[in-house]
C-alpha cells in the first residue's frame, strides 16, 4: 500500500513552564512511499525520524498535515485500526510469554468478524515463523534469544496481522556488528519476500544505503533530499547530506571560485565552468582523488594505510575543515612514504561545491 | 587465601554475636520454654517436659477466640488491601493532573502514629453518652438504628477492626505497586496499543503479570503483618483484649507474659511457636503458589 506525508508537521511543547515555547520535531514532510517499497528514514538523533515513524504508526497525532494509506486519510485513526505492524527498537516482546505466545499475541486480540478460530491463529504464527525462520524456537521465552534472534520474533509478531505497512525503529542498533550485516540482508528478504510496504528508522548512513529503494535524509525535522541512495550519494543536494552520507565521510575544504576555476589554497586544481564567482566549501569524496606526480592538490602526508582492497592515504591541507584528508585509492598504486607531501588529481563528479552561506550545492 | 579467610570471619564477628545473641538465643530459647512445664521465671525451675503447655494453650478459649479474629483478619485485609492498592495504584498511575498531591494524601496514614490513628477512629465509630458517632450519623439519614462500634456486637467490632487494618496498611502497598507500574517499559503498552488490545487485556495479559512480583512480596508480607497484628486491636478496643473478644494471637502472648492474668513464660512460648508454625505454612503455600503464577 502506498504511503503519502502531506505537510506532516508535530510540535512538542517544551518542559519549561515559563517559556511557552514549542519544539518543531517534524517540519512540513513531504514525500510518497510507493507500494511495496523500502524506505530508510536516514538522519542524526533528534532529527525527528522516529517521531515521523510514530506518526506514520498512529502513537502520535501530527499537529498539522495528513498522512495517506493508499488513497485513504489515516491522520485520525487510531494505531489499531490502520493496519501497521511496528518493531520497537528494543524489541518490546513480552518476557513473560514464549515465542509463540508473544507472536499469537495480536491474533488473540482481534474481534468480531475478525476473529480467527484457534487453528487459523496456531497456522498464521507458524507461517511468520517460518518466514523469519525461528520455527524451532517457539517455546523458548524472549530472555532465552539472542539479540539477533529477538529481533526476527518482533518482526514475526509485526508480519502476523498480515499489516498494509511495517514500520522498524532503529531495528539494527541493539545488534553487534556481524549480527547486523546479517539481518539487514534478512530484513531485505523479508521485505522482498511479503511485498509488504517498508518503512525503517535508522542513524547508520550504510544501513540505509544498503539495503533501501529509497532513503529520506532528515534534519531538525525538515527532510533534507529524498531519493533512491545512489542518486543521493552521487548528487547531493546540501552540504549536510554530503557529510552525512558515506564511509570514510567526505572532505570538506574551504575554497574559492575565480576565473571559472575553483581554488584550494593556492592552487587552481578544478575547471569549474558556470558557476558564480566566490568563496565555496568544497566537498570531494574518498574516491574522488587520483594520486598524480604533476597533481594540482599537494597535501602533507601522514600515514596510509593498507586495507587489502585499496589503500586510504591520510594527509592534512590548510584548507581543509577536518584535521586531515581520507582519500581512499586502488592498492596497486604505491605510495611513497617516505615523502613529505603527495600530490593528487581530482576526478570531477566526485568534487561538489555548496554555496558558503546557504549550503546549497552550486555545483 | 587462608589468611583472607580468618579474617573474614573477623570482621563478621560483631554482627553474629548481635544476631546470636539477640536473634538466635530468644528463639531457640522460646522453643525450649514451650515444652518446659510449669516454668517459673523467678526461681527458673519447671516440674517436667512434654506437650501439656500446647495443649492448654489449644484448649484456652481465649486462644481459640484469638485465633479465630486473627484468621478473619488476615482473611479479610489481605485479599482486599492488596485489591484496593492495587486499583489506586492504576489509577493514580492513569492520572496527571494533581497526581503528586493524591500520591501524597495516600501516603498520608504511612507516617501517622497507629495510637493517633486509633483515636480518629474512635471519634467516628465510638458510642458515648454524648454522641453516637459521626459514622452512625451518617448510618441515621438513612434510617438505621445506631450500632455500637467498639463494645457492640462481634460483627461490627470485626468490621471496624479490618477497616482500620485495611486503611493502615494501604499506603505502603500503594507506594510499592504504583513504582511498580512506573516500572513497566512503556514500549510494552505502545506495541499493545499497536496490535489493537483491549484495557482489560493490557492489564491482564501485559501489566499484571510485569508486577507479579511485587504483588507477591506484598502478599507475603501482608500476610505475616496481618498474623503479627496486635497494636491496631489495642488502638480500637483498649488492653483488655480478652474481655472485648478481640484479642489477637499476639495479644495472647503479650496477655500470657504480662497481662493481668500474665506471669506464664511457658504459655506464652506454645503460643508465638503455634503462631510461628502458622505463618511458616501459609508462607511456603504462599511460594508454592508463586512459582506457578509469578513471572521471571
Amino acid at each position: 500500500m502506498k504511503v503519502v506525508l502531506k505537510n506532516l508537521t508535530k510540535k512538542f511543547p517544551t518542559g519549561n513552564r515559563k517559556r511557552r515555547e514549542e519544539f518543531v520535531a517534524v517540519d512540513h514532510l513531504n514525500f510518497e512511499i510507493p507500494d511495496g517499497k523500502l524506505v530508510g528514514l536516514l538522519g542524526p538523533s533528534g532529527c525527528g525520524k522516529s517521531t515521523t515513524l510514530n506518526m506514520i504508526c498512529g502513537l502520535e497525532t501530527p499537529t498539522e498535515g495528513q498522512v495517506f494509506f493508499g488513497e485513504n486519510d489515516v491522520t485520525n485513526l487510531a494505531a489499531e485500526h490502520r493496519g501497521v505492524g511496528m518493531v520497537f527498537q528494543n524489541y518490546a516482546l513480552y518476557p513473560h510469554l514464549t515465542v509463540l505466545q508473544n507472536i499469537l499475541f495480536p491474533l488473540q486480540n482481534l474481534k468480531g468478524d475478525k476473529k480467527l478460530s484457534r487453528q487459523e491463529m496456531l497456522s498464521r504464527a507458524q507461517e511468520a515463523a517460518k518466514l523469519v525462520q525461528i520455527s524451532e524456537l517457539m517455546d523458548r521465552k524472549p530472555a532465552e534469544l539472542s539479540g539477533g534472534q529477538q529481533q526476527r520474533v518482533a518482526i514475526a509478531r509485526a508480519l502476523v496481522k498480515m499489516p498494509h505497512v511495517l514500520l522498524l525503529d532503529e531495528p539494527l542498533s541493539n545488534l553487534d556488528a556481524r549480527l547486523r550485516l546479517q539481518t539487514r540482508e534478512e530484513i531485505r528478504r523479508i521485505q522482498r519476500e511479503t511485498g509488504i510496504t517498508t518503512v525503517f528508522v535508522t542513524h547508520d548512513q550504510e544501513e540505509a544505503m544498503s539495503i533501501s529503494d529509497c532513503i529520506v535524509v532528515m534534519k531538525s525535522g525538515v527532510a533534507q533530499q529524498i531519493g533512491r541512495p545512489q542518486d543521493v550519494y552521487d548528487q547531493p543536494r546540501n552540504l549536510f547530506v554530503a557529510k552525512f552520507l558515506g564511509t570514510p565521510p567526505i572532505n570538506v575544504f574551504e575554497g574559492e571560485v575565480k576565473g571559472g576555476k575553483l581554488w584550494i589554497g593556492q592552487e587552481s586544481v578544478l575547471e569549474t565552468p558556470g558557476v558564480a564567482e566566490g568563496p565555496v566549501w568544497v566537498g570531494i569524496r574518498p574516491e574522488g582523488f587520483l594520486l598524480d606526480e604533476n597533481g594540482p592538490l599537494t597535501c602533507n602526508l601522514s600515514a596510509v594505510e593498507v586495507m587489502g582492497r585499496d589503500k586510504s592515504v591520510v594527509s592534512t591541507h590548510p584548507a581543509s575543515v577536518n584535521a586531515t584528508i581520507r582519500s581512499i585509492i586502488d592498492s596497486e598504486n604505491q605510495v611513497d612514504t617516505g615523502k613529505k607531501t603527495v600530490r593528487f588529481r581530482l576526478r570531477p563528479r566526485k568534487v561538489f561545491l555548496f554555496h558558503k552561506e546557504t549550503e546549497a550545492r552550486v555545483y | 587465601m587462608d589468611r583472607n579467610n580468618w579474617k573474614g570471619w573477623l570482621y563478621l564477628l560483631p554482627a553474629f554475636i548481635f544476631l546470636g545473641v539477640f536473634m538466635i538465643y530468644p528463639l531457640v530459647d522460646v522453643f525450649v520454654y514451650s515444652f518446659e512445664e510449669g516454668y517459673n521465671s523467678a526461681s527458673q525451675s519447671f516440674f517436667g517436659t512434654g506437650w501439656y503447655n500446647y495443649s492448654y494453650v489449644l484448649h484456652d478459649p481465649y486462644f481459640l477466640q484469638a485465633l479465630k479474629n486473627t484468621l478473619i483478619m488476615v482473611a479479610v485485609t489481605v485479599p482486599l488491601s492488596t485489591g484496593l492498592a492495587l486499583l489506586i495504584a492504576l489509577g493514580l498511575s492513569s492520572i496527571k493532573a494533581l497526581r503528586n498531591l493524591y500520591q501524597t494524601v495516600y501516603f498520608l496514614p504511612y507516617v501517622t502514629n497507629t495510637l493517633a490513628v486509633g483515636l480518629v477512629f474512635m471519634i467516628l465509630f465510638k458510642k458515648t453518652a454524648y454522641s453516637d458517632g459521626l459514622i452512625n450519623l451518617l448510618i441515621a439519614l438513612f434510617g438505621a438504628g445506631p450500632i455500637d462500634f467498639i463494645d457492640g456486637p462481634y460483627a461490627a467490632k470485626m468490621f471496624v477492626m479490618c477497616f482500620y487494618i485495611i486503611w493502615v496498611v494501604l499506603p505502603f502497598k500503594i507506594l510499592i505497586l504504583t513504582s511498580a507500574l512506573a516500572g513497566v517499559r512503556e514500549d510494552y503498552y505502545r506495541a499493545a496499543r499497536v496490535d489493537g488490545t483491549s484495557r482489560a487485556r493490557i492489564f491482564t495479559r501485559i501489566t499484571l503479570p510485569m508486577i507479579s512480583p511485587t504483588v507477591f512480596y506484598l502478599v507475603i508480607t501482608g500476610f505475616i503483618g496481618a498474623f503479627k497484628c496486635y497494636s491496631d486491636a489495642v488502638a480500637l478496643f483498649g488492653t483488655d483484649l480478652n474481655a472485648a473478644g478481640m484479642n489477637t494471637i499476639v495479644g495472647y502472648v503479650y496477655d500470657m507474659l504480662y497481662g493481668d492474668s500474665g506471669g506464664y513464660p511457658s504459655y506464652a512460648s506454645a503460643a508465638a511457636i503455634l503462631l510461628f508454625a502458622i505463618v511458616l505454612t501459609i508462607t511456603c503455600i504462599n511460594l508454592m503458589v508463586s512459582k506457578k503464577h509469578v513471572h521471571y
